[in-house]
């Protein structure tokens, strides 16, 4: 009886299904974004380790000194990265000193003792401020475009490390024939709709000036922003990675004298 | 019960005495998980997943309740309090790794376990309670991880609980009622978050309940083995302890190790990017797709394309994939074959191979965006999965013609292992 009724249910489902694969349905209209469309280039990271297998690897704390002038200089202009506070900065290399100057250029909310709203010097303990103080602040100024936050921008996106560095670089000019591209917007295959409300942020090499005669080229600019934005996204990286391969070499200790003991517990059991 | 050569728990000091006769509860685990358990001394490594679930289920309970310290179920800080939790709670950001990554080892080793069982015939009598439990376990596990997953407050949390809780407004009638009472509201709110962290933080013990009804019911026969012969004799069977927490031991540290890896250096691989961004209800995400244990079934709830029967495309795609899980408690009934193990029945186990690349075909299915070819090859596909099983499995286990099974364990352990692999020997060793 339940076997009757499961082929009956069987049938019903099977045949159902396979009408649906073979019913005509609507032809679908080739989406031209998804052939203009790149994956992100394949760049090695200090963060990765050797052979850029993410292992190993440490941050290159010149690097995201450098990234992180890129961000202030270039990107913080639309960007946040509000999830980052100023004492975390001390990751990068940063003294007590210099991350207090740094917190200094900022001002962010308070109440006076009239308890009145204002502003004050912001502190190591505070977060870097929004650039807007809103969505609609920022699509107001933005010509209708929301800036996101960057803070966890390199997680937010697959394979984000190698996305925002392929998209620093991934201007291009030369729009495709037959590709609709609005004069407000940019053309950029590696953004997931082609065209893009950023325009190139990074446009001459000299933009930025290095102090640490590290050549200051776009292409170098969107290495170190690409790096320093990882290590907003996962400030705790390099601690995850000592403690995992410690973790890894206890375990597999433990599994080996294991393995030792159950050889001895079954000798006797394996000979029968 | 147990089998009658079971050792008995004999306290040995004073203290383990007075215990013993108020609260035998060292005599319930020796016969439990110790020396009292005889187990068949034929288990191969597959049989080590379902006390590697148990640990999973451990990991996440453990590191939960530690996350639920700092978490705060409120949509305007639900994602912040999880940001806190990485990067400024201490270790933090390795006890939340440990959660998210355990959820998808919880399911891959679930996965295995259950693949274990369809394999060697464990869901056949006497054993078919203990398979039914075992599939309320997967029910329950699949409710608490949708839930917890929606707590992260991310695009993908948000429409997520939108999509699931939505595959109810499918039932005709009460549909659009149901799923505005299961939310809470019109859509996933602050009423939706704090249901979610309430039954999140609940059904873990609710499942370790139905866990501690698994092992009792599978005590009542003891385990099945790879040869789906019955335990005959004590020369069958080892004691538990310490045969097989010696191997299980090892089975864990390796578990252990793959599990470690991802969490410390790939810990977002299992993950969807798009949930490390902030629920935004304005901006739905151009492919709303769960997590990887859940793909199989969305691509069977997405296979539904055309209406049938007067039944609109989208209900039949609900009642697929409710159907899916569900006909598995029928199993017993529906493979009647006195065979358990497939390593005796060559036309089942080319089909549980079939079944095996349908499932993970369908996985890969679930995880693309619907287009073709995948919305062709998930209806194929899902075709064969009710086939399989309502159709093929019912049908094959009446005509198969099975091998000769072995006298005993003792006898395939013997033929196995035996001095230059002779013959087997007749009468169990001694």
């Amino acid at each position: 009886m339940i076997r009757l009724g499961a082929l009956a249910v069987g049938l019903l489902f099977v045949v159902n299904v396979l009408w649906g694969a073979i019913a005509p349905r609507e032809a679908v209209a080739p989406d031209m974004a998804k052939e203009l469309h790149k994956h992100p280039k394949h760049m090695e990271w200090a963060h990765n380790g050797p052979g850029n297998l993410g292992v190993f690897g440490t941050f290159d704390r010149a690097q995201l000194q450098r990234g992180f002038q890129v961000y202030k200089e270039v990107c913080a202009a639309c960007h946040s990265i509000n999830r980052v506070a100023f004492r975390d900065l001390a990751d990068l290399g940063y003294s007590e000193a210099q991350i207090k100057t740094i917190a200094g250029e900022y001002e962010v909310a308070a109440i006076d003792a009239n308890g009145e709203p204002t502003t004050r010097k912001a502190t190591g303990a505070d977060k870097f401020p929004l650039v807007y103080a809103n969505e609609a602040a920022a699509r107001a100024a933005q010509n209708g475009a929301n800036p996101p936050d960057l803070s966890l921008m390199t997680k937010a996106r697959p394979d984000g490390t190698n996305y925002v560095y392929s998209l620093l670089t991934g201007y291009s000019d030369n729009v495709p024939k037959g590709w609709n591209k609005p004069d407000t917007l940019y053309y950029n295959p590696y953004f997931h709709s082609i065209n893009i409300a950023m325009p190139p942020p990074l446009s001459a090499d000299g933009q930025v000036s290095y102090s640490d005669g590290t050549p200051a080229t776009v292409d170098q600019y969107a290495k170190d922003v690409s790096a320093f934005l990882t290590w907003t996204a996962e400030p705790k990286l390099e601690n995850r990675k000592e403690t995992g391969v410690a973790v890894i070499l206890f375990l597999i200790i433990m599994t080996g004298l294991g393995y030792l003991s159950y050889r001895k517990v079954w000798a006797d059991v394996k000979k029968a | 019960m147990s089998f009658p050569w079971a050792k008995q728990y004999q306290p040995t000091s004073a203290v383990g005495k007075w215990v013993d006769e108020r609260l035998p509860l060292p005599r319930f685990i020796h016969g439990a998980l110790g020396p009292g358990y005889p187990t068949p001394k034929n288990l191969n490594a597959f049989y080590n997943f379902g006390v590697l679930a148990g640990v999973a289920l451990v990991i996440q309970i453990i590191t939960g309740v530690v996350l639920a310290m700092h978490f705060a179920a409120d949509t305007r800080v639900a994602f912040d309090s999880v940001e806190h939790i990485m990067r400024d709670v201490n270790g933090g950001w390795m006890i939340r790794y440990m959660h998210a990554v355990g959820a998808s080892f919880f399911f891959g080793v679930v996965y295995i376990h259950i693949f274990r069982g369809l394999y060697y015939g464990s869901y056949k009598p006497p054993r078919e309670v203990l398979w039914m439990l075992g599939l309320v376990i997967f029910l329950l596990m699949m409710a608490t991880a949708f839930m917890g997953y929606v707590l992260v407050w991310g695009q993908m949390s948000f429409w997520g609980a939108q999509v699931i809780t939505g595959l109810f407004s499918a039932l005709p009638l009460v549909g659009t009622a149901i799923q505005t009472w299961l939310l809470g509201g019109f859509s996933p709110d602050n009423a939706t978050l704090n249901r979610f962290f309430s039954l999140h933080y609940l059904l873990p013990f609710v499942i370790f309940g139905v866990i501690i009804l698994h092992v009792w019911a599978l005590h009542i026969p003891g385990s099945n083995n790879p040869t789906g012969v019955d335990v005959k004799s004590e020369a069958d069977t080892v004691p538990f302890h310490p045969y097989y927490t010696a191997k299980d031991f090892v089975g864990l540290g390796v578990y252990l190790i793959v599990f470690s890896a991802f969490v410390f250096f790939m810990p977002n691989s299992l993950g969807e990017p798009d949930n490390y961004i902030p629920a935004n209800p304005l901006s739905t995400p151009a492919h709303i797709v769960p997590e990887w244990y859940f793909w199989p079934f969305y691509a069977i709830l997405r296979a539904f394309t055309a209406d049938f029967l007067g039944v609109p495309a989208k209900l039949w795609g609900v009642l697929a994939m409710f159907a899916s899980i569900l006909l598995l408690f029928l199993l017993p009934w529906l493979d009647t074959s006195p065979v358990r193990s497939n390593n005796y029945r060559p036309l089942s186990r080319i089909l549980f191979w079939v079944f095996v690349v349908v499932a993970l075909l369908l996985g890969v299915c679930g995880g693309k965006p619907a287009e073709e070819p995948w919305v062709r090859l998930s209806q194929i596909l899902t075709a064969y999965y009710f086939a399989h099983f309502l159709i093929i499995l019912p049908i094959v286990s009446k005509l198969e013609k099975t091998k000769p099974l072995p006298g005993s364990i003792s006898e395939a352990v013997l033929a196995k292992y035996g001095k230059g692999g002779g013959a087997p020997v007749a009468q169990p060793a001694e």
